[in-house]
């Protein structure tokens, strides 16, 4: 290979950033700046999608004022505060003690201990739903079996009663995301001084006062960062109750998100300008939940 | 070459017509792109809402031939060049006026259509001592036979009372007439039609006759094998159905008479359509191969023979095929039963909000069959949720 030749596949140094990064950029405007602004643009429009393109037109507020007097919307944004309150609160409940509990008396299997909780965040959510979905069944499903040996409680239709469907949601979401609360608070356990715990016993503190007043307090900006997550990640549910509805919503509807209330209407229902407005309205919902976290967790002093 | 989207066993129909169609047209090649039925039909509502990778044909389930028809996507098949209208009379009636929308625009062509009749476990009836006349003469006596074929022989009358709510609320629709909306989007779900529908569906439930089980689900599948199913609604491809995979063993306990009170229903069906942004310099050849599925007598009986597709084409219904037995329903001569139904069902206007009525009706009466909510009030319920939505 001759030098010259060479020089002529150089990249000029001044471009090798931008080349490098250029991959995620191209991905990221494909998949991610270009849909957010089509939907922007379609939260205005009416739209008749098989008619082609051209056939949108420009409606103004139409499609929020619809939304925002759309009972099913209502419902649904009901249903996602119902199941983000009912799965994210129980995650740190009981995340923060166990983590708190690990870093202090598990040594020996820790790595096996945390990863055993870890695993459900890395499974597919399709695997997880299919399998909830059995261990659900009506006759012959292990929750129903397990509730008739220890309560002797009959057989539920976990999946088919309105009553019933966000409780088994939210536990499998529970269940999910309980381990990567855990990381994070293991890990921030992690950095706290442990010459504070040895001040505290030193004091004749017992463990509880040493977790109330030294492990909690110390971990409250990991709390933030968890709670910021749930709440986002909360607002925004979709997998776990579409798979598990069979995509309808359940009974009622008693299963419907607005994640999967505005993906019917788009899909199902073929309103497209609709489903738009809702998301962009949940955008609002989640923005303005976020501000309220920020207010009630964010450590004093740390604004900056 | 000619481009054709399809879905299952469309394709199927397609690719054993194809000796038919080298036959004629030796030097164009048909190329059939094939996709599972959801994929299918979401890619066809994406290739025009974009315009892009546009097949030549694409096939149609009867549903979105509705939803379709109500935007510019489809080639208006009335208009020059096609003038399908001098084809009307050799169509199943219903079925030409499905694919015709509130314009007066025929967007596709009718293919195959799905005559629905009631199967019923004769083996079971006779146990019970209950005749054919009183499972369809009445919805009433159709309660009542249900009573005593479960008090003697303990079998579900049906799957889910849904099932009989689909048939009550399209009775006594005149042709062209909506479903759920009227021509001007006036929503019609407070009427007397559904008002029976919903209280027949209850006395069901109150009775404990159907076994709440969705159809297609595992548990139905083996109601039907097990015999704990007394009768089932449906399409005259349900036969094939329950015959090919679903109780094969069940050969010759099932027997096929009309919906009671001489009630008529249709299942499905498929249709083929142009889409307007195609090549233009297929169309007329995308025309041609519509004819051959359509209007092609060897083409439309091999599908009905090979595949249960029943031909929407009027003239194959006169061959004797119609006139024999079918062993799995005792020898019965059912295909004249599917063959009169054909021709009394009517087709049913497809209003743009007709999935998301489906919904709220099926919601509605879930809350009246679980809850015990009274009947008026979920009509009533039901009525104002579409009218927000009947005009956008």
């Amino acid at each position: 290979m001759t030098p010259r030749r060479e020089s002529r596949f150089r990249l000029p140094p001044a471009w090798a950033p931008y080349v490098f990064i250029s991959p995620f950029l191209v991905l990221f405007a494909v998949f991610g700046v270009f849909p957010l602004f089509f939907s922007l643009y379609l939260a205005f429009q009416a739209w008749e999608p098989t008619s082609g393109l051209q056939a949108m037109h420009f409606v103004g507020l139409d499609n929020f004022r619809f939304a925002l007097q759309d009972e099913w919307f209502w419902k649904s944004l009901k249903n996602t505060l119902w199941l983000a309150v009912a799965s994210g609160v129980p995650q740190h409940l009981v995340a923060i003690p166990l983590a708190a509990f690990i870093h202090h008396s598990v040594r020996h299997l820790r790595d096996g201990v945390v990863g055993a909780y870890f695993l459900p965040y890395i499974t597919s959510t399709v695997a997880i739903a299919i399998l909830f979905s059995s261990l659900f069944s009506t006759d012959f499903g292990l929750i129903n079996l397990g509730l008739n040996a220890v309560f002797g409680i009959g057989n539920i239709d976990w999946l088919n009663q309105p009553q019933f469907i966000k409780p088994a949601i939210a536990l499998i979401i529970f269940w999910r995301y309980l381990g990567f609360n855990l990381v994070l608070y293991l890990a921030a356990m992690q950095t706290i001084p442990k010459d504070l715990y040895e001040a505290a016993r030193i004091d004749g503190a017992g463990w509880l006062p040493q977790f109330l007043y030294i492990t909690l307090p110390s971990l409250k900006p990991m709390i933030f960062f968890g709670v910021t997550l749930s709440v986002i990640g909360g607002l925004q549910i979709f997998e776990e109750p579409f798979i598990l509805t069979g995509g309808r919503g359940g009974s009622d509807q008693s299963g419907m998100t607005s994640a999967v209330y505005l993906y019917r209407m788009a899909f199902d229902f073929n309103d497209f300008g609709g489903a738009s407005a809702m998301s962009w309205i949940l955008f609002g919902v989640v923005v303005v939940l976020t501000w309220l976290t920020n207010r009630a967790f964010k450590p004093k002093g740390a604004d900056a | 070459m000619l481009t054709v989207a399809a879905f299952p066993l469309v394709d199927e129909i397609i690719k054993a017509a194809l000796p038919r169609w080298r036959q004629r047209r030796p030097d164009v090649d048909i190329r059939v792109l094939s996709r599972q039925y959801i994929d299918h039909h979401t890619a066809m509502t994406t290739a025009l809402s974009t315009s892009v990778r546009l097949p030549d044909v694409m096939a149609l389930e009867v549903s979105f031939v509705g939803r379709f028809a109500q935007g510019g996507g489809l080639d208006d098949l009335a208009g020059p060049p096609y003038d399908i209208a001098r084809f009307r009379s050799r169509w199943v009636p219903s079925a030409y006026d499905q694919a015709t929308n509130r314009a007066g625009a025929v967007v596709a062509a009718p293919a195959d259509i799905g005559p629905g009749t009631m199967l019923y476990r004769e083996d079971i009836l006779a146990s019970a001592g209950v005749s054919v006349d009183d499972l369809n003469r009445t919805w009433a006596s159709y309660v009542e036979a249900g009573q005593r074929i479960r008090a003697t022989t303990g079998a579900y009358l049906i799957a889910h009372v849904s099932q009989v709510k689909d048939i009550v609320i399209r009775t006594g629709l005149k042709p062209g007439e909506g479903l759920y909306f009227d021509r001007d989007s006036r929503v019609l779900v407070n009427s007397p039609r559904f008002v029976r529908a919903f209280e027949i569906a209850r006395e069901l439930r109150r009775r404990k006759l159907d076994a709440r089980l969705a159809a297609w689900s595992n548990e139905w599948a083996e109601g039907l094998k097990r015999g704990s199913l007394a009768t089932e609604l449906g399409g005259a491809w349900l036969v094939g159905q329950l015959s090919n995979w679903i109780a094969p063993d069940t050969r010759g306990r099932w027997r096929a008479a009309q919906f009671p009170e001489q009630s008529y229903a249709s299942y499905g069906g498929a249709f083929y359509a142009i889409p307007r942004q195609s090549n233009p310099a297929t169309k007329a050849l995308a025309w041609e191969f519509i004819q051959l599925m359509t209007l092609d007598r060897a083409v439309q009986f091999a599908a009905f023979k090979g595949f249960d597709a029943f031909p929407a084409l009027l003239e194959t219904h006169e061959d004797p095929f119609f006139e024999e037995p079918l062993p799995f329903l005792g020898g019965q001569k059912a295909r004249l039963l599917w063959r009169d139904a054909a021709r009394r069902i009517t087709a049913t206007a497809v209003h743009k909000q007709n999935s998301f009525a489906d919904e709220v009706i099926g919601t509605e009466l879930d809350n009246v069959l679980d809850r015990g909510k009274d009947i008026a009030s979920a009509l009533g319920d039901a009525e104002r949720l579409l009218q927000r939505r009947a005009k956008r």
